[in-house]
């Protein structure tokens, strides 16, 4: 591993060193707020320390982008493959229209977070939430999988107006009360199906945050989904 | 209707030269040459530049101002006083004619930047120097500054230029480079700024022609803080030369290669660093490529350039005999004061021909 | 009863009529048909005037007129209110549209007329002596380095170059036909311009063709990766369209067929919806994320374009975008067409281009930031005609959508939202798409823009121009005719006769 001072570095210095390094596992230390790191990142694995500046992992289509610490807005923004993993909290629009790849976060997340996440093919994102989400969580969501780990066992970790527009996908959400169905989606208890899916990704995310999955998992699953893949057909006349 | 309240196109005659081993030429004989152009000047104005000729001040700038009436001469000197150590001051020493009327004040004033305000204002003193020229031709009504250069000066006016030059007793003035123009405009300017040489400070520009880009010209320059109070194409080439050479740091030539870049097409079939060079000037100073017919003549200190269109719409002949350069719009204007020189030439469309003291 | 009054009257002449059928195979509305006895019929209200029928007829047999039906005059109620209200009464449906406003607006482009040289300079003839209209669009660089020999050290060009002043403006496929956009893109690569992807994606049949692609990110990002980013010559965000300035797109599922649903990657049969911001930016200092986040995912190699629908507050809207690290700021006024918006939307929201450019380019030159960007002006491009004011105005160059589809054969019928267009280029529908042959619609494309430079070559020589640039901005060469003060002031020029 190859480990870097990001100190006097800007956000464009550090994907310099990242496109140039032979070294495949790259740390930087002491970053607070450069941007753009490891956009549109194919392969190798990037470990930042300290606080990831907006739009970090934008375009990632590769590799892994480690977060020790917390990350601002527009993480993985548009994200076609790979891994985020961050430790703290993460800002707003996390994985905004992101399409493949799999995010992590250890903490809560902000505003808008799995905005407009679509899926094709065999690429399938996963944004996975260990704390609770803002506002319209997973808003015209259109594909993928938000799963809020809820750790802290809050009531209602979702905050307002979740799922609106949502057309594909799934949301699932750890907690002991039932969410509201609002808008065009659905809201139903998981069942054991719904689970296998997601073992997988609650394993990561315990391995990668020290939790347990039996903790995890004790609490009540709920599952909102689409009511229809076509929410605003009956919107419109011809002229 | 007033030069600068419209846009009025004219057709002229320039000529020019330059002792390169900068020995002195009196007035005279400039303007025998301009005169043998007669007929491509039409008496509406006509004007002079001449280099060398205030050696005794040639550390200060030698302001030449034009005033419609006392009052307004009092509220100018008194702004020229205020940011500028005055150093002379007198009228500009006229021979009245009856060709030449409706003269208004003409005063010259050698001055240096006071240093208390030239160190506050942040600005080199030649920026400090145009900033206070562009303020007294913008905001004080009836002054207008005409040449401000060191060691130089312009005189102009309404009528022949022939006549302009025995007006401002021009064989009194010794200079190493005289450039002249006989202008034919199109309507009748009430007012004496209108006529060439354009001037800022060492910059004197003479030109013949009317440019075809004048307006994307004119909008481009304006944003670096020029003010093309007069609508003529004079002015506008005049604030190009300055800007490219004294703000972008190029030199002559390579302001010459902006403002009449090569067609693209001659540009493609360079050789690579050539090319790579015109690419660059073409792509990143184009709002200042000037088209249309134009022959002009440049004066700065130490230097002379003579330039075409790139079309060559306009006629241009140089000359040369022993240490003097020539240049005009028609050969006869050189034979006329050089009736055997070495050599003769007119060079070719967007070619400058430049020719600059030892 | 629905009261749908139908729009157009199909007239037939029996005479010339000789029963082939031809019409009915032809009319993707279903608008001709055969009744039980074999007879051909017409039905009024589903015909939408695209003329398809009329202009394949072998006799010559059909004319679509406006239907002589009237309702009871009124110049206040005019038959388009009374008819909107039926269709929404009937359905409760928002009304949607297609194409650029048709209405009656003031058109300043009408209202501006050109100069040509006569006496004090001369008029240059195109056809014999050199005529540039190649333009490089993007920052300019005005630091001068030298090198050792004192010479200037020349940076490389960087921008993009096109022969022409004139692009082909964003168009999505799905909202045209695969066979439009392989039109387009070999077009482009022919005239050395470029062409654009909308907000679609592109198909994987066309990354050859990237070099002459600007490749577009829209709120929906739909087929938006690393790869796309890199394929084109430069990246365009849209953040708006002059036809619906401030809203979101929505290309329903039907269109989501097959190769669609592959170049935008999503799932065939889910709607694709563009949201109305890009989430990621709310604000302008977003916006400059969103380009920097671009550039650092193409290594700085791209110009970024910022698309923005002209509206009231334009000029400050442009300023900032100058100031935000992109290369180029598209301007599209509204009439500038579309695939599909509220019929309201495209009416009411927005100003026109010329208006717009003139404030934007008079705005960024008194900021002194001019030489930031490059301008592209859109939104009913008619002629080489508009084209040459919208420079002159203050155009680096223009987008023709519109324009460009009529010389595919559209023949804004404005029914593009349907899906069903007769001529192959506004549907996925198989046996209408391949009506459309590319080779073909190529080369008209190309005849097209040949002429119009051809013409703009012709007005520029008259004008003692004989590069594209002197005439950037160059405002001396407009008047205006029949404008008030405040517009001439917006415009920046004088009227004729001043």
């Amino acid at each position: 591993m190859t480990t870097y001072s990001a100190v006097g570095l800007s956000g464009r210095d550090i994907n310099d060193i990242i496109r140039r390094e032979r070294d495949d596992n790259i740390t930087f230390t002491h970053v607070n707020g450069q941007r753009f790191i490891a956009d549109a990142m194919k392969d190798k694995t990037v470990t930042v320390e300290g606080i990831a500046g907006n739009a970090s992992g934008a375009y990632m289509d590769g590799g892994k982008l480690i977060v020790r610490g917390n990350a601002q807005d527009a993480i993985g923004d548009t994200m076609n493959g790979g891994e985020i993993f961050i430790s703290g909290m993460c800002g707003d629009a996390a994985g905004y229209a992101m399409r493949g790849g799999e995010i992590y976060i250890g903490k809560d997340v902000g505003y808008r977070a799995g905005i407009h996440m679509k899926e094709y093919g065999l690429d399938k994102p996963v944004l996975v939430i260990g704390g609770v989400a803002g506002d319209y969580l997973g808003e015209y969501q259109a594909g993928g999988l938000i799963i809020v780990v809820n750790t802290e066992g809050v009531v209602n970790p979702l905050g307002d107006d979740y799922a609106t527009g949502m057309h594909g996908g799934k949301i699932v959400v750890f907690t002991d009360c039932e969410p509201k169905s609002l808008g065009g989606a659905r809201v139903r208890g998981a069942e054991s199906g719904d689970i296998d899916e997601l073992a997988a990704y609650i394993d990561k995310f315990c391995a990668l945050t020290s939790r347990e999955y039996d903790d995890i998992v004790s609490r009540a699953a709920w599952i909102i989904e689409p009511a229809g893949r076509n929410p605003y057909k009956r919107l419109y006349v011809n002229n | 209707m007033l030069e600068g309240q419209v846009r009025i196109p004219s057709g002229c005659a320039v000529s020019g030269f330059i002792n390169r081993d900068r020995s002195l030429t009196d007035g005279s004989r400039i303007i025998k040459s301009i005169a043998c152009m007669h007929d491509r000047s039409n008496g509406l104005g006509g004007g002079f530049a001449a280099y060398g000729i205030y050696p005794e001040y040639k550390d200060y700038y030698a302001l030449h101002v034009f005033y419609d009436n006392s009052d307004v001469k009092a509220e100018c000197e008194k702004f020229i006083d205020k940011h500028f150590d005055i150093v002379n001051l007198s009228k500009i020493p006229v021979r009245k004619t009856p060709k030449i009327i409706d003269e208004p004040l003409i005063w010259r004033y050698f001055v240096k930047p006071l240093p208390t305000k030239l160190a506050s204002s942040q600005l080199d003193e030649r920026e400090f120097t145009v900033k206070c020229v562009f303020k007294i031709n913008s905001y004080i009504k009836g002054a207008y500054v005409f040449s401000c250069g060191k060691n130089m000066g312009a005189f102009k006016a309404v009528g022949y230029p022939e006549d302009v030059g025995e007006f401002y007793r021009l064989d009194e003035y010794a200079g190493y480079s005289w450039i002249a123009h006989g202008r034919y405009p199109t309507n009748t300017p009430g007012w004496w700024g209108g006529a060439h040489p354009f001037c800022l400070l060492d910059i004197a520009v003479v030109h013949n022609g009317e440019i075809s880009s004048y307006d994307a010209n004119r909008r481009e320059i304006e944003m670096f803080g020029y003010k093309c109070n007069l609508q003529t194409d004079t002015e506008v080439i005049t604030y190009i030369f300055d800007y490219l050479v004294r703000k972008t740091g190029m030199n002559y030539k390579e302001a010459c290669d902006v403002i009449a870049a090569p067609f693209w097409n001659k540009i493609e079939a360079m050789d690579i660093k050539e090319r790579e060079y015109c690419k660059y000037l073409r792509r990143n100073f184009d709002s200042l490529l000037i088209t249309g017919p134009f022959s002009l003549i440049v004066g700065y200190e130490g230097g002379l350039i003579g330039i075409n269109d790139r079309l060559k719409l306009r006629s241009m002949v140089v000359a040369e005999k022993g240490k003097t350069v020539y240049m005009a719009s028609e050969e006869c204007a050189i034979r006329a004061i050089e009736s055997n020189p070495d050599t003769v030439y007119a060079p070719k469309g967007g070619q400058p021909v430049i020719a600059e003291a030892e | 009863m629905e009261y749908i009054r139908a729009r157009f009257e199909i007239l037939r002449d029996t005479d010339r009529c000789n029963g082939c059928g031809r019409c009915v195979r032809e009319c993707a509305s279903g608008a001709h048909y055969l009744d039980e006895s074999g007879r051909l019929r017409a039905s009024d209200c589903k015909c939408v005037d695209c003329q398809r029928c009329v202009e394949t007829c072998p006799t010559g047999a059909l004319k679509i007129a406006l239907n002589r039906n009237t309702f009871h005059p009124n110049d206040n109620w005019g038959d388009r209110y009374v008819e909107e209200i039926h269709r929404q009464a009937a359905t409760g449906g928002v009304l949607l549209s297609s194409m650029g406003n048709p209405n009656p607006m003031p058109s300043y482009f009408d209202r501006m007329l050109l100069n040509a040289s006569q006496v004090t300079n001369p008029p240059i003839d195109p056809l014999r002596e050199p005529m540039e209209t190649k333009v490089i669009l993007g920052r300019k660089d005005r630091r001068i380095t030298r090198g050792s020999d004192g010479k200037i050290a020349p940076k490389a060009v960087r921008g993009l170059t096109s022969d022409v002043p004139l692009l082909f403006s964003a168009m999505s496929y799905g909202s045209i036909s695969y066979n439009a956009h392989a039109a387009l893109a070999m077009a482009a690569k022919e005239l050395n311009t470029y062409y654009n992807t909308g907000e679609g994606g592109l198909h994987k049949d066309f990354y050859r063709y990237g070099d002459r692609t600007i490749v577009q990110v829209a709120s929906g990002r739909f087929g938006v990766h690393a790869d796309y980013l890199n394929a084109g010559a430069a990246i365009e965000i849209k953040m708006g369209q002059g036809a619906k300035p401030g809203i979101g797109g929505h290309l329903p599922a039907e269109k989501i067929a097959g190769d669609i649903s592959a170049t935008r990657m999503i799932p065939v049969g889910s709607d694709a919806i563009s949201p109305a911001p890009h989430h990621d930016i709310y604000s302008i200092e977003d916006l400059r994320q969103l380009v920097d986040s671009l550039k650092e995912a193409t290594a700085h190699a791209k110009p970024i374009i910022v698309k923005v629908a002209a509206v009231h507050n334009i000029a400050a809207i442009a300023s900032g975008i100058a100031r935000s690290g992109a290369d180029i700021i598209a301007i599209d006024g509204y009439r500038g067409g579309t695939g599909a918006a509220p019929t309201r939307i495209r009416d009411n929201v927005g100003i026109p281009i010329e208006l717009a450019l003139a404030a934007v380019d008079s705005r960024l030159r008194d900021e002194g930031i001019r030489d930031n960007v490059s301008l592209i002006a859109g939104g009913s491009i008619r002629s080489s005609a508009d084209m040459i004011k919208a420079i002159a105005l203050g155009a680096d160059a223009v987008y023709i959508g519109t324009a460009a589809l009529c010389a595919l054969g559209c023949h804004l019928c404005r029914s593009c939202q349907q899906g069903k267009c007769s001529w192959g280029i506004a549907t996925q529908n198989p046996e209408l798409t391949k009506r459309l042959d590319p080779e073909k619609g190529a080369a008209r494309l190309v005849n097209l823009v040949n002429a119009w430079t051809h013409e703009a070559e012709e007005i520029m020589g008259g004008m003692g121009i004989n590069a594209i640039e002197a005439l950037r901005g160059n405002r001396l060469m407009l008047r205006g005719i029949g404008l008030n003060d405040r517009e001439l002031s917006i415009l920046g020029i004088s009227h004729a006769g001043e």
